[in-house]
C-alpha cells in the first residue's frame, strides 16, 4: 500500500547520471512499476509544522535586542510610508493602482531579518512597499518611484505596483496576478546553477493561489530541487473574494503536498512566528529543500484605493485589528523591558520625518525627460522605433 | 431614446439576451457578488441567481478553457476579463481552442462564446496594465473583434455578439464605462458585426478611429470645421471583420485618410487598413495614408510619459492638415 509521508525519497543516481558524469544531478530515482502491484488502495498521510503566534521569543531566534529593535523600527517605517502614500493618493500626488500592506508588514520584515540581503532574492506582487522598505529600499526612492518622477526606484516606469532593485534583492513588485511566481522558481533555479548559495522567496496572496502558474511554478521548484520558498500571504480576500468562495481547499498547504513539498502554516501577525519560518525553511532552501509557506496575515486597509469593502464587517476587521503585528511587537518590546516607552517614541518620531523627507525628496526630484520614454526598452540606445 | 452610461448599455444587452435564451451565462472575477469590478454586472446575481452569474478564482486560463467546452457543448457563455490585460494568462484558450476547433473539426463544432471586458490604456497604470489587444486578437482568424465607443453602439453589438455562433473577443472601455449616451429603445436592438458608422459626413479627409480615439476624431473634426474643412468621421465599430468599404468609399470622396489608433504602432490595425487603402484606392490618394498611435513602447507610470504616449488630438489634427496640405 503506497503510503506517502513528508520524508524525501532516498537520494539515488538516476540512469542519467550514471552514464555522464557532468550531468546534472537529478536525484530522484526513476521508479519503474513492477508488474502486478497495482495497489488496491493509497492512503495520503501528512503533517504539517506551524508556528503560531507567541510561541517564540527573540531568543529562539538568535536576536538581540538590537535587533528586535530594528525590526519595530523597520515595521513602523512601512506603516508610516504607506499612511502617507494614501494621503498623497488623495492629493493626487501618487495615481493609478495603490494596494497598501498595511496589517501585513511582519510578513516583510520577518522576512528580511531571516535572510542574507544581497545575496537572496525576493519576488512578489503589487503590494510591494513593504518588502521593498523592509528589504533596505530607501523611503525616497519608493516615495518618488510613486509620484512618477525620475529619482524612483524603477525611475517613474513602474510606479507602485512595480518596485524593482537588483541592490537589494527585490525582483519586482508585479502586477499580473501569479505570474511572477514562476519568475521566481527561475531566480532559484540561477542560485543553484550558480552554486552562489542564495535562495529564492517568491511572495503571492491567496487569490494568485488560483493561477496555474503557481502550480506549475511548484511542480518545477520540487521536481529541480532548487533554493525556492513559494509563499501564499493568506490575507483571506482576493479583492472582494473571501478564500473559500475562490477555493475548493482552503489550506493553502495542502496544495504543496500534490507537488511533494514541504509546507507549513505561519501566524503572519507575529513577526517572530514568521523569521522562524523563514530561518527554517531558508535553511532548507539552501539545501535545495524547496517549500511552501502559508503565513495567515490581514490587510486593514481595501484592497486598493476604491474599494467600498462590502465584503467584510467593521466588526471583522476590528477584531482583526487587535492583533496588529505592530502593536504586539511593542508590547513584547516593552515587556522584556528592552527600552521604554519614550525610546519608542522617539523610534516614531524618526520613522515619521523620514518619511515627510521622502515626500519633499519625492516633490523636488524631477519628472522624466520625455526623451525618457525610449529608454530601457532594449539594450541598443540606438534601436530603431516607429515614430 | 434612454440615456445609459456605456456600463450600462452592456448591461442592458446582457440582460436582455439572457432573458432570451436560457443557455446564456455569464462567468468571471468578481462578477456576481462584488457586482463586477466596474460595476458592469451589478444588480445580474439578484436577477439571475447564482447559476448564471458566477464568480470565479482568479484562474483565466481556467475559466476561459471551462467556457470554451461549454460552448463546444451547446451554451452560450459570456467570459468577463476584469480587463484584457489580464487575457494574456489565458491566451492559449482564445487563440488555439476558441478560434481554431470550429475549423479543425471540419465545422463539426460552434464556439459561440464572447470574451469581453476592458480594453486599452486607462492612466497611469503602467506597462502590464495598459495594452490595447484589438491587433493581437484580430490577427487570428476564426476570432471576431468588437470594440464600440459609445453606449448605442454597445449594446447593440454586444446582444449581436452574444448572438454569434463564433467566438466574439468584445472590447471595452475602463475610462468609458462612466460615460453617457443616447441608447436605442428599439425591441430586440441589434446592430450588425462589421459594420462601420459614418459618425459625421465631410468631404476634406477622411478620418478613422475606433472605441476612444473615436472622441479624439470628432475633437478634430470640430476644431477643423472651425477652420472651414470639413472632415468625415468614421467609426470601424468591429475590427475583424474589418468594414474596408465604407473606409474606400469614404476616400474616393475626400482622397486623405488619417487614422487614429491607441495601440501601439507596428503590425497594428492601423497598418492593415493603410495597406487595404492601397491597396483598393491608390489611384484616389493625393496623399500617403497617416496615423495617430500611442508611441512605439510600453506603457509608463510617470504622468508626463503616459500623456506623451498616448495618441494626441494635437497630433491628430496637424496629420489632417499634412494631408490637406494646408498649414
Ligand atoms: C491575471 C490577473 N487577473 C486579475 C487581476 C486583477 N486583480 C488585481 S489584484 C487581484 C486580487 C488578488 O488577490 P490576492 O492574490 O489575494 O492578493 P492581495 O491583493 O490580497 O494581496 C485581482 C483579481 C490581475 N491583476 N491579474
Ligand atoms: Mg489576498
Amino acid at each position: 500500500m503506497a503510503k506517502q509521508t513528508r520524508k524525501t525519497p532516498a537520494k539515488s543516481p538516476s540512469k542519467a547520471t550514471s552514464t555522464t558524469k557532468k550531468a546534472p544531478s537529478r536525484s530522484r530515482a526513476k521508479k519503474v512499476v513492477p508488474e502486478g502491484t497495482f495497489p488496491t488502495s493509497l492512503e495520503l498521510n501528512v503533517t504539517f509544522d506551524t508556528y503560531p503566534a507567541g510561541k517564540f521569543t527573540h531568543k529562539d531566534l538568535g536576536l538581540s535586542i538590537d535587533d528586535v529593535l530594528s525590526m519595530y523600527r523597520n515595521m513602523l517605517l512601512q506603516r508610516r510610508f504607506e499612511e502617507r502614500a494614501a494621503q498623497m493618493y488623495g492629493k493626487q500626488k501618487i495615481a493609478g493602482f495603490l494596494h497598501l500592506y498595511i496589517g501585513q508588514e511582519a510578513i516583510s520584515t520577518g522576512t528580511s531579518t531571516a535572510i542574507k540581503i544581497g545575496l537572496d532574492s525576493i519576488i512578489t506582487a503589487y503590494r510591494d512597499h513593504g518588502h521593498g522598505l523592509a528589504l533596505g529600499m530607501t523611503a525616497n526612492e519608493c516615495m518618488a518611484e510613486m509620484f512618477g518622477k525620475v529619482g524612483g526606484c524603477s525611475r517613474g516606469k513602474g510606479g507602485s505596483m512595480h518596485f524593482f532593485s537588483k541592490e537589494k534583492g527585490l525582483f519586482g513588485g508585479h502586477g499580473i496576478v501569479g505570474s511572477h511566481v514562476p519568475v521566481g522558481v527561475g531566480i532559484a533555479f540561477a542560485h543553484k546553477y550558480k552554486e552562489d548559495g542564495g535562495v529564492s522567496i517568491a511572495f503571492y496572496g491567496d487569490g494568485a493561489a488560483g493561477q496555474g502558474s503557481v502550480h506549475e511554478a511548484a511542480n518545477l521548484a520540487s521536481l529541480y530541487e532548487l533554493p525556492s520558498i513559494l509563499v501564499v500571504e493568506n490575507n483571506h480576500y482576493a479583492m472582494g473574494t473571501a478564500v473559500h468562495r475562490a477555493f475548493a481547499e482552503t489550506e493553502f498547504t495542502h496544495h504543496a503536498v500534490g507537488y511533494k513539498m514541504k509546507a507549513a502554516l505561519v501566524d503572519g501577525m507575529d513577526v517572530f512566528s514568521v523569521c522562524k519560518a523563514m530561518q527554517d525553511h531558508v535553511a532548507l532552501a539552501r539545501e535545495n529543500k524547496p517549500s511552501m509557506l502559508e503565513i495567515r496575515t490581514y490587510r486593514y486597509r481595501g484592497h486598493s484605493m476604491s474599494d467600498p469593502q462590502k465584503y467584510r464587517t467593521k466588526e471583522e476587521l476590528e477584531s482583526k485589528k487587535n492583533e496588529d503585528p505592530i502593536i504586539r511587537l511593542k508590547a513584547y518590546i516593552l515587556e522584556h523591558k528592552m527600552t521604554s516607552v519614550k525610546a519608542l517614541d522617539a523610534i516614531d518620531e524618526d520613522v515619521k520625518d523620514e518619511v515627510l523627507a521622502s515626500v519633499e525628496f519625492a516633490e523636488n526630484s524631477p519628472v522624466p525627460d520625455l526623451s525618457e520614454i525610449y529608454e530601457h526598452i532594449y539594450d541598443e540606445s540606438d534601436y530603431p522605433y516607429l515614430a | 431614446m434612454a440615456v445609459l452610461q456605456y456600463r450600462e448599455a452592456l448591461r442592458a444587452a446582457m440582460t436582455e439576451e439572457m432573458e432570451r435564451d436560457s443557455s446564456v451565462f455569464l462567468m468571471g472575477e468578481e462578477v456576481a457578488e462584488y457586482n463586477g469590478a466596474y460595476k458592469v454586472s451589478e444588480g445580474m446575481l439578484e436577477k439571475f441567481g447564482p447559476k448564471r452569474i458566477i464568480d470565479t478564482p482568479i484562474s483565466e486560463s481556467g475559466f476561459c478553457g471551462l467556457g470554451v467546452g461549454a460552448a463546444m457543448a451547446g451554451l452560450r457563455p459570456i467570459i468577463e476579463f476584469m480587463t484584457f490585460n489580464f487575457s494574456f494568462v489565458a491566451i492559449d484558450q482564445l487563440i488555439n481552442n476558441a478560434a481554431k476547433i470550429r475549423y479543425m473539426s471540419g465545422g463539426q463544432f460552434n464556439i459561440p462564446i464572447v470574451f469581453r471586458g476592458a480594453n486599452g490604456a486607462a492612466g497611469q497604470l503602467a506597462a502590464t496594465h495598459n495594452t490595447s489587444t484589438e491587433s493581437i486578437y484580430a490577427t487570428i482568424p476564426g476570432l471576431k473583434v468588437i470594440a464600440p465607443s459609445n453606449p448605442d453602439d454597445a449594446k447593440g453589438l454586444l446582444k449581436s455578439a452574444i448572438r454569434d455562433n463564433n467566438p466574439v473577443i468584445f472590447l471595452e472601455s475602463e475610462v468609458m464605462f462612466g460615460w453617457k449616451g443616447e441608447v436605442s429603445d428599439a425591441v430586440d436592438y441589434l446592430i450588425p458585426i462589421g459594420k462601420a458608422r459614418i459618425a459625421r459626413e465631410g468631404t476634406d479627409v477622411t478620418i478613422v478611429a475606433h472605441s476612444k480615439s473615436h472622441y479624439i476624431a470628432m475633437e478634430v473634426a470640430d476644431q477643423l470645421a472651425l477652420e472651414g474643412y470639413s472632415a468625415e468621421v468614421i467609426d470601424p465599430r468591429t475590427i475583424r471583420p474589418f468594414d474596408i468599404d465604407t473606409v474606400i468609399e469614404s476616400i474616393k470622396k475626400t482622397n486623405r485618410c488619417v487614422i487614429i489608433d491607441e495601440s501601439n504602432p507596428f503590425a497594428s490595425i492601423s497598418s492593415e487598413i493603410t495597406y487595404q487603402i492601397q491597396e483598393r484606392a491608390f489611384d484616389y490618394l493625393d496623399a500617403p495614408v497617416l496615423r495617430i498611435t500611442s508611441k512605439d513602447v510600453p506603457a509608463p507610470y510617470a504622468k508626463n510619459l503616459i500623456e506623451y504616449y498616448m495618441p494626441q488630438a494635437k497630433d491628430a489634427y496637424d496629420a489632417c492638415k499634412r494631408v490637406m496640405y494646408v498649414k
